[in-house]
């Protein structure tokens, strides 16, 4: 598409700093690979931590991954793999113009990430219940390897920061909604569309790290 | 056309278009701003006041050391007060002065644009400063933070002290830090003015570059680092205590992996101030443009690999300990590239010594007796020796203070007619500059001695025989705080003033010299477009 085509459709959007909409939404790019990077170092941190814990407590990390429901683990990434699909098909829609199916994408989106959460609530309260819980609140009985409190920790720390990511993907998912009903998004302008299926990709690839970290290790 | 830069007007308000600082009154017009200017001020006029209260809490330390035991106040006490002085000047004041400060003002100047990239994240960045300082706040009259600023475990996950809410606030404060990063590596590939190629920019706008790099690719590890500790705090998870089967030395890993880079956070923007002021003042093209520009880059990521050179005595492997040792040598190569071409900037050049020279000028002595210290403690041999002594202490303190913050003060001398429009009386300024270094000297050199003397660093107590080298560094202090006094003085008089700062009144070549001083709301009356380098004072000397 032509850039004087962009520029004209949609001034409303171009901010006043900006001479032309592309040196925008190049701007926009940028900073949202900029951010996708301090997220993978912020989840590097308890990764590497991970990695070094399991190494030293081999076997209660073991034991204490055989509590986790492989089950739900699956159906979640499937979940979150159909999730990713549909948020490229919103924003190819959001490319295409078509405000009838990114409206449809995005709110299969925000369901497939819904049922994720529902899902993760559904393992945590079962934690609780049994007293897998992190550090000090561990509680469980009868373990036959001692130690286990250290993968609940970790447990509980990754997949918290990493539910907390999708929740915060959903809000800005739903924000996307609210302004695609509006008809702001056309093909001239959808970076906001388009910027936010790049984080929700690197969140759904934190989890492809997570499930099989925590689920298969045994 | 003999000038460099083409700017159709450069006298304030000429195509009746107002000054920033008199666009919009009333405190809302400045808190909800997204004007890269005024946030500029409103994050400069923060960070002084954090530099005031942890220059406060450092003057009270050196006075507690004045005699050894008791002088003015407790043991518990002492810990607090240099924990506060370190945690308030790293967090509060060096790591976001020149970017935040001075960088947010000059950096879209630099470049030609209206404002950086994201104008509003801009904002959110100084508002998330706000809420980091005011946690730190909490820390300090919630029992204070005991701990060191570096809040080693395992004391720091064992302690009483408020260490929750002090790494809380330095959580916090990496968000705002990483905002800056991004807002401006994303301006400088998107906003630059036409005829601004990567090479024609000026090396501030370098310098600011390589420094967002390591904000962003560091402060997300010292987030997760301080949240283990608070969840290590809370929950006990185990990772960092070795009764638990974690390892203590784990955290200094992560922390130093942030904490390293971050030296190079607070070093290069000074290095970025200083490679503006020299050719200025020299009126000289600066010599071995790439080579400085491409040495920040250079340091840059080097900073990534020296983090073990902090642990030499913390039980990591002699193999480890040797390779970290190699390559902490490798920084000294770009930071002497740098020194080496400011001095031959300087060399033939017509060198005038105003405010900004000086300070330049010291921090080339300063920096060289910094950086070279550092090279005894990058040798592990030496290090062990030299490890937590007041060595150490007289080393950061020549590259923090010595380097980082005169450069500061360098650049604030350099930019205030262009921020508030107002000149200085330059006499003043030069009687701060003068006293600050001879105070720094007094106060710092005297640590050298005492470290390799075997003096601890963090202790309350000393024996008697360390007193006398002590009483001069406490002495020292005081003509220090009388120079910043004085520089301060220089400064704040100006602003009573009437306005009264041309243009361009260094007879500087970089875009912002070429816009009115303060400069107006959008920075330039037209699009300047560029068609000559920064320092190139060959032609267009009228200006």
């Amino acid at each position: 598409m032509s850039q004087t085509a962009v520029q004209e459709q949609d001034s409303r959007f171009l901010q006043h700093h900006f001479t032309e909409m592309e040196q925008q939404v190049d701007a926009s790019k940028i900073g949202m690979w900029l951010f996708l990077v301090t997220e993978i170092l912020l989840f590097g941190g308890l990764f590497v931590g991970f990695a070094l814990m399991q190494a030293r407590h081999h076997e209660a990390f073991i034991a204490a991954h055989h509590h986790l429901d492989r089950g739900l683990g699956v159906l979640n990434t499937v979940v979150l793999l159909i999730s990713s699909w549909t948020m490229v098909m919103a924003v190819h829609s959001s490319q295409k113009g078509d405000r009838r199916k990114l409206i449809l994408f995005l709110a299969l989106t925000l369901v497939c990430a819904g049922i994720f959460l529902g899902v993760k609530y559904f393992e945590y309260s079962h934690k609780f219940h049994e007293g897998l819980l992190p550090g000090k609140y561990y509680s469980h009985k009868g373990d036959a390897v001692p130690g286990q409190f250290m993968f609940f920790s970790f447990y509980f720390m990754m997949t918290g920061l990493h539910g907390l990511h999708i929740v915060a993907g959903m809000i800005a998912i739903a924000w996307l909604l609210v302004r695609a009903v509006r008809g702001d998004f056309s093909a001239a302008y959808n970076t906001p569309v388009d910027i936010t299926g790049l984080y929700w990709h690197l969140v759904d690839l934190i989890w492809i790290y997570l499930f099989p970290l925590l689920y298969l290790i045994g | 056309m003999a000038d460099a830069i083409t700017v159709s007007s450069h006298t304030g308000g000429a195509g009746g278009h107002l000054s920033y600082l008199k666009d919009g009154k009333g405190w809302k017009s400045w808190a909800f701003t997204v004007d890269h200017k005024r946030i500029g001020v409103m994050y400069l006029w923060s960070i002084l006041a954090a530099f005031f209260l942890g220059g406060v809490f450092a003057m009270l330390v050196r006075l507690e050391l004045l005699t050894p035991k008791q002088t003015i106040m407790s043991a518990e006490y002492y810990n607090r007060a240099f924990t506060l002085h370190g945690a308030i000047m790293t967090f509060l004041f060096i790591i976001p002065s020149i970017p935040a400060a001075l960088g947010n003002f000059v950096l879209p100047l630099m470049l030609g644009a209206k404002d950086v990239a994201f104008p509003r994240l801009n904002l959110l960045s100084y508002w998330i400063y706000v809420l980091g300082a005011l946690f730190a706040v909490a820390a300090m009259v919630t029992g204070g933070v005991d701990t060191g600023w570096t809040f080693y475990t395992p004391y720091s996950t064992t302690t009483a002290s408020a260490v929750t809410t002090m790494t809380l606030a330095a959580f916090i404060l990496g968000f705002s830090s990483i905002f800056t990063g991004v807002n401006f590596i994303a301006t400088v590939h998107t906003l630059r003015a036409p005829g601004l190629t990567w090479y024609k920019m000026p090396l501030f706008v370098w310098g600011m570059y390589a420094t967002a790099v390591i904000q962003i690719l560091a402060t997300p590890v010292l987030g997760i680092t301080l949240l283990l500790v608070i969840f290590e705090r809370v929950f006990s998870v185990g990772i960092f205590d070795a009764r638990l089967g974690g390892d203590p030395v784990l955290f200094q890993h992560f922390f130093w992996f942030y904490s390293h880079p971050a030296v190079y956070i607070m070093i290069l923007p000074g290095m970025a101030i200083i490679s503006e002021i020299i050719p200025v003042f020299s009126k000289k093209t600066i010599f071995g443009y790439k080579a400085i520009a491409w040495s920040s880059v250079a340091i840059a990521f080097i900073s990534f690999l020296v983090w073990g050179h902090h642990m030499f005595v913390s039980g990591q492997s002699r193999l480890a300990g040797a390779i970290f040792s190699f390559l902490t040598f490798l920084v000294a190569i770009p930071s002497a590239i740098k020194v080496f071409n400011w001095l031959t900037t300087m060399y033939k050049g017509s060198i005038e010594l105003r405010a900004p020279m000086l300070y330049a000028v010291m921090f080339l002595m300063l920096f060289g007796i910094g950086g070279l210290t550092g090279l005894f403690l990058g040798t592990l041999a030496t290090d062990v020796h030299l490890h937590d002594t007041y060595f150490v202490v007289a080393h950061f303190h020549y590259v923090m203070m010595g380097s980082t913050t005169i450069a500061f003060l360098g650049g604030l001398h350099y930019w205030w007619p262009k921020i508030f429009g107002r000149m200085y009386n330059e006499k003043l300024a030069a009687w701060g500059a003068a006293l600050t270094f001879i105070g720094f000297n007094a106060t710092f050199l005297p640590q050298f001695l005492l470290g390799s003397r075997g003096m601890p660093r963090r202790y309350y107590n000393y024996l008697d025989q360390f007193q006398p080298l002590h009483a001069f560094s406490t002495f020292g202090s005081w003509i220090l705080g009388l120079g910043l006094t004085v520089a301060a003085i220089s400064l704040l008089a100006a602003l009573r003033k009437k306005p009264d700062a041309p243009p361009n009144p260094w007879g500087g070549k970089t875009l912002e010299w070429q816009t009115s001083s303060p400069p107006i709301t959008h920075n330039f009356e037209t699009q300047p477009v560029v068609t000559h380098g920064p320092y190139d004072f060959r032609v267009g000397s009228a200006r």
